[in-house]
């Protein structure tokens, strides 16, 4: 098909697309206008009947803990696809790139590049660690502060020293995380059907509302999550770490 | 006023990642659209998904899209020498 052709069928495409998305807009409630029943209720019943101040983590990690088991094991399936298709093969020999063998470094980490980015380790893995913990109480909660957790080591590669790296987060202990995490949460509904007679429901004390410990099992769950996923992100970094700085020779 | 600001800041943001050629320029415009991004979850009231946002455009996403085109200029690379050692 020639450029014009193209043309006329991207315009009539293009008319259609606009004409249908401004009257679906058109019909959209306004910003802040929620009219649904089952956001009222939780918000009704978050603090109450689950003394946790975050709802959202209420949500994730309790009312509809179930869902949350299945997102879980999402990512522990797409990181072990990625582990499995990067992985060394049989006819493969893997060995650091030559002029980089001992440190790799960045062409133009400087000194006070390096400085920045040992001073930022610290820092993330004490921030991602406060929103794994206060999950139930702060906005954040397994999901972010695992993330967060995960980037600290990756401050080593930014500072240039890859193989540090692997020193900080070892392989066997970041999938070690990793795994601990999923079967930990997925033990945590398992407590539920056996402590309480329904698979993810709550059997532990609910405490005091905004206490560190309360909102029964969020914490527990929070911190399951928080550790799987900081250990799926640095399995999966280091799987594309290894693929980029160290070759892959036949032989 | 602040929703107005972080909408067009955003609507530019996607806009600039479009038109961006060199996919290593782009993974820079992309962490910043990122930012952009993460305001405007924060200043809709869902802090909980600003954070998330936060780390993953700005450190996650980079770090693997930027590793793929080391990888792809490696092999280009030993691709033109290979050509090189035949002729």
């Amino acid at each position: 098909m020639n450029r014009t052709g193209r043309l006329i069928m991207f315009g009539i495409s293009a008319v259609a697309l606009a004409a249908v998305l401004v009257k679906g807009f058109a019909g959209l409630p306004h910003f802040g206008d929620y009219t649904g029943v089952y956001g009222t209720v939780i918000n009704g019943i978050g603090v109450t009947e689950r003394h946790a101040t975050d709802l959202v983590t209420a949500l994730n990690f309790d009312l509809r803990a179930f869902d949350t088991l299945g997102e879980e094991f999402i990512l522990f399936a797409s990181i072990l696809g990625v582990v499995l298709i990067l992985r060394e093969l049989r006819e493969e020999r893997e060995h650091p790139h030559q002029e980089e063998a001992e440190e790799h470094s960045f062409a133009g980490a400087s000194a006070a590049w390096r400085a920045l980015a040992l001073g930022l380790i610290p820092a993330m893995i004490v921030l991602g660690g406060y929103i794994v913990l206060h999950g139930a109480l702060t906005p954040g909660g397994g999901f972010q502060g695992g993330v967060i957790l995960a980037a600290g080591p990756l401050a080593v590669f930014l500072a240039g020293r890859y193989l540090r790296m692997k020193v900080v987060a070892p392989q066997p202990l970041v999938e070690a995380g990793e795994s601990i995490g999923a079967l930990g949460y997925a033990l945590i509904g398992l407590g539920g059907l056996i402590f309480a007679g329904v698979f993810f429901k709550n059997f532990l004390p609910l405490g005091t509302p905004g206490h560190l410990l309360s909102a029964g099992q969020m914490p527990l769950a929070s911190i399951a999550v928080g550790l799987e996923v900081s250990g799926a992100f640095l399995v999966g970094w280091t799987e594309f770490l290894d693929q980029a700085m160290v070759i892959k020779e036949q032989g | 006023m602040l929703q107005i600001a972080a909408l067009t800041v955003v609507a530019l943001g996607g806009l600039a990642v479009v038109l961006t050629g060199d996919p290593l320029r782009q993974t820079m415009v992309l962490g910043i659209y990122g930012l952009g991004l993460t305001m405007l979850f924060f200043v809709f009231q869902a802090p909980d998904v600003a954070l998330s946002e936060i780390v993953i455009s700005t450190v996650g996403l980079p770090v693997m899209i930027l590793l793929t085109l080391r990888k792809v200029r490696q092999q280009q690379r030993e691709q033109a020498r290979g050509k090189e050692d035949d002729g």
